[in-house]
């Protein structure tokens, strides 16, 4: 290693460092904005010295780069904060993209590899493409460019099966003799990006903040792998946390669903189930207008919102959050509940909020609100559905019995707030909106809510 | 480098990585998502290194792709996560209502 070599590994490691730092402080919210910035340069030093490696090709690295950083820079500033997760899920798969192409650029040039370096080869282009391409089956899902119902047809783990062995097996044929068998890394190219489509296509939409933060994993893994193949430490260790820091978020998202994840990849829930959810239900349905959910939210002292996904799609925050407002001004207590998957990514709703300008401090856990539920006098559930399903709590029949749910059918009076009465994403009935104690109010949540805001003000 | 050495890295810092993370309060899961996947991008610095010059055409074509992806990734994935760091810090400077 010549002495260029070793200061920019030198500066490697500061890198590491920062990443390491700024990882550290992205947990804890005072210090998250910092802890980005670190990051960042962290990543600026790591770049920038590299490019002090002799020989580089600057013309490609100025035209790949200047492209990337447009691109990079229109879509971060661009898109709404409604349709935060498609875009982390597409920025994730390029990422994953750009290890299978560096893998596969490295062959190209250096076909004799030995066995752990063929090896790593196979790692860094099988999960760079089943990263690209699940991530593009979820962004698609995510921005409702292809159904977002869990796809599912027969046959369908067989089919998963023989892909999988398909790839493990060329892996292996490959690793023994990577010389002569570049048709062999082709065919592991097309299998994992075939793979990543059909593993992420049977799972339905409910279940991506799962499959977004293991997609999240999996690029973190992808680049480590490409850092074996080119023997370079600070993609090793970058890779590695990010590969377990989406293994936590992953298993956080599972605990909140009470489900394992093999549950939530390959059971297809939403599809398969939906013929045992549609049972009878007892009780009748309540609906209400403006002026009737304008009463009861007069009289309320305290008012817990309960946020979902149905918030992000009519994108209700801003009138949420100046219903909120004036329930506060009028005297009542007012919090956010917030289930730990509801919306479409890990803190999905939480961000919505934060962007409307709602306190820090008003948001709340389900583990905080559900124990002084009986003291809350109107829950107001938008666009929420099996989230607070009380039938997770005690019907052992249903499909999402055991999942933790905020206990709105506790409170004194609950509002639900749904454009129909289509079941929500699990097809599962609701025994909340049947509840004597549920008034429903149709309609879209934007215009639903500026009804009431409407109310409010014209008193 | 060899793998064993390489393997070690890797190994303790996969341990690093699950202590470092392990509590995060769900307020914080997008941006830490989306700043550990800006992170991922870091597949960019290996992009850079094997971009050079008398490359065969190919290996120019796939690195310059795998150059823009992943610059796309760090970017992109840096400015959001910032761009939602934002919105709650603005909250902190307005103080508690």
């Amino acid at each position: 290693m010549n002495i260029t070599a070793l200061l920019i590994n030198f500066a490697y490691i500061i890198s590491a460092g920062l990443f390491i730092f700024g990882l550290k402080m992205l947990s804890s919210p005072a210090t998250a904005r910092q802890g980005n910035l670190l990051s960042a340069l962290g990543m600026l030093l790591a770049i920038v010295v590299t490019l002090f490696y002799s020989g580089l090709d600057y013309k490609w690295i100025v035209v790949g780069v200047f492209i990337g950083t447009v691109i990079g820079l229109v879509a971060a500033y661009k898109v709404q904060m409604t349709s935060m997760p498609e875009m982390v899920a597409l920025f994730n798969g390029f990422g994953g993209i750009a290890s299978l192409l560096l893998a596969w650029g490295e062959y190209h040039q250096h076909p004799e590899l030995s066995v752990f370096i063929a090896l790593v080869t196979f790692l860094s282009a099988f999960i760079g493409g089943i990263t690209f391409s699940g991530s593009m089956v979820a962004f698609g899902k995510l921005a409702e460019k292809i159904p977002s119902k869990a796809i599912v047809f027969s046959g369908q783990h067989i089919v998963n099966g023989a892909i999988l062995l398909t790839a493990l097996a060329s892996g292996v044929i490959f690793a023994m003799n990577p010389e002569s068998s570049y048709a062999i890394f082709l065919v592991i190219v097309v299998v994992s990006l075939l793979f990543g489509v059909t593993s992420v296509i049977p799972i339905g939409g409910a279940d991506m903040p799962v499959v977004i933060s293991l997609l999240n994993s999996y690029s973190g893994l992808a680049a480590c792998a490409a850092g074996f193949v080119i023997s370079n430490n600070i993609l090793i260790v970058a890779g590695a946390l990010v590969g377990a820091s989406g293994i936590i978020l992953t298993k956080i998202m599972c605990k909140a669903m009470n489900r394992s994840l093999a549950n939530v990849l390959f059971s297809g829930f939403g599809a398969t189930t939906q013929a045992a959810g549609s049972g009878e239900q007892e009780g009748e349905i309540r609906p209400a207008t403006a002026e009737d959910v304008y009463y009861i939210l007069e009289a309320a002292d305290s008012v817990a919102i309960v946020p979902g996904y149905g918030l992000a799609v009519a994108q209700a925050q801003h009138v949420t959050q100046e219903l909120g407002e004036l329930l506060e001004e009028n005297g009542a207590e007012v919090s956010y509940a917030i289930h730990p998957v509801a919306g479409r990514m890990p803190g999905h709703m939480n961000v919505l909020l934060a962007e409307a300008n709602v306190s820090y401090d008003q948001l709340v856990e389900m583990d905080d609100i559900n124990p002084r539920m009986d003291t809350v006098d109107v829950c107001v559930v938008i666009g929420a559905n099996d989230v607070v399903n009380p039938a997770a709590l005690n019907d052992e029949s249903s499909p999402i019995y055991g999942m933790p749910i905020i206990e709105t059918h506790r409170a004194k009076t609950v509002i639900v707030l749904k454009r129909s009465m289509n079941p929500g994403f699990a097809g599962i009935q609701n025994a909340l909106f049947f509840s004597p104690n549920t008034r429903m109010y149709f309609g879209d949540a934007k215009a639903s809510i500026q009804a009431l805001v409407a109310e409010f003000k014209s008193d | 480098m060899e793998p064993v050495f390489l393997t070690f890295v890797f190994v303790l810092t996969i341990f690093l990585g699950f202590e470092l993370i392990s509590k995060v309060p769900s307020t914080l899961h997008t941006p830490l998502m989306s700043g550990a996947n800006a992170i991922s991008g870091i597949t960019l610095i290996g992009s850079l290194a094997s971009l050079k010059t008398g490359n065969p055409t190919v290996a120019i074509i796939l690195g310059t792709l795998a150059v823009t992806f992943a610059t796309i990734n760090v970017v992109g994935g840096y400015a959001v996560t910032n761009r939602m760091l934002e919105m709650f810090k603005k909250k902190d400077d307005g103080g508690a209502k």
